[in-house]
């Protein structure tokens, strides 16, 4: 890093600290989007925050659709869908993404448990469809393998 | 124009919804080439739909999520609803579009 970048990124630096507080107050609109779940960069703590546990059971009755390779790591379709009964909610976490956990589908009554949507992975990892019926969180993983990254540029 | 395009049909008493937003998705994480500077993030965190006024499914998205989205979901529904799909941005932009299912 030379110098003057140094500089440019200290400037950056403390400007963000002057915006936090208007960042606090202007989240505070949308209090439902589970904002400390998204930020966590570790899959079990990430879990944990959107469930209050992390008791996983592995189900078949769980449907994850996604590509054995993707080619282009910017577009990774993935479909979710489920025969288990009273669904609350689907999440796909992706665990080797700077934050594990990418989307969440709060379903109601008149929902039926199928989503789809496509996904940003910077490289190849796990994707973990979760399922949540009643008390009980059920998954399925799938590995995804990139070959281009879709982080980048 | 309205950034969403969506589909909705209805087969045996469930609508099958397919909607694309236009979004640059920015995740915050990415330099800009030229000056090196970190491009702020800008992307969707909420989507909602409702059917006739109801709530069908609440999305919550992060910046994981591709630019330009696709969605798909499926609801117990019928033929002439009345589907509204609605999105909010991290910077607070919005947009809505209304379209009656098929």
């Amino acid at each position: 890093m030379n110098r003057r970048n140094f500089i440019k990124n200290s400037m950056l630096f403390a400007g963000s600290l002057v915006a936090i507080p208007s960042l606090i107050v202007s989240k505070k609109a949308y209090a439902a989007w589970p904002k400390k779940s998204f930020d966590i960069k570790d899959l079990t703590e990430s879990v944990s925050s959107v469930y209050g546990h992390s008791n996983l059971e592995e189900s078949s009755k769980v449907k994850l659709k996604a590509p054995e390779i993707a080619e282009n790591g910017a577009i990774v379709p993935i479909n979710v869908s489920t025969t288990l009964d009273n669904v609350e909610s689907i999440m796909i976490f992706v665990e080797n993404n700077p934050q594990p956990l990418s989307s969440g589908y709060k379903l109601t009554s008149l929902s039926e448990p199928s989503i789809g949507t496509r996904l940003k992975m910077g490289k190849t990892s796990n994707v973990m469809a979760a399922v949540k019926s009643g008390d009980k969180v059920y998954t399925s993983t799938q590995e995804v393998k990139v070959t281009i990254g879709g982080c980048g540029g | 124009m309205s950034t969403i395009k969506m589909r909705s049909k209805e087969s045996n008493g469930v609508v099958t919804v397919k909607a694309l937003i236009k979004h640059p998705m920015e995740t915050g994480q990415r330099k800009d080439k030229k000056t090196g500077d970190l491009i702020p993030a800008h992307y969707i965190q909420e989507v909602h739909s409702k059917a006739n006024g109801k709530d069908v499914i609440t999305i919550y998205w992060g910046p994981a999520v591709s630019k330009n989205p696709y969605l798909t979901f499926k609801y117990k529904g019928n033929k002439g609803d009345n589907l509204e799909i609605s999105w909010v941005d991290n910077q607070g932009n919005r947009d809505s579009k209304t379209s009656t299912v098929k």
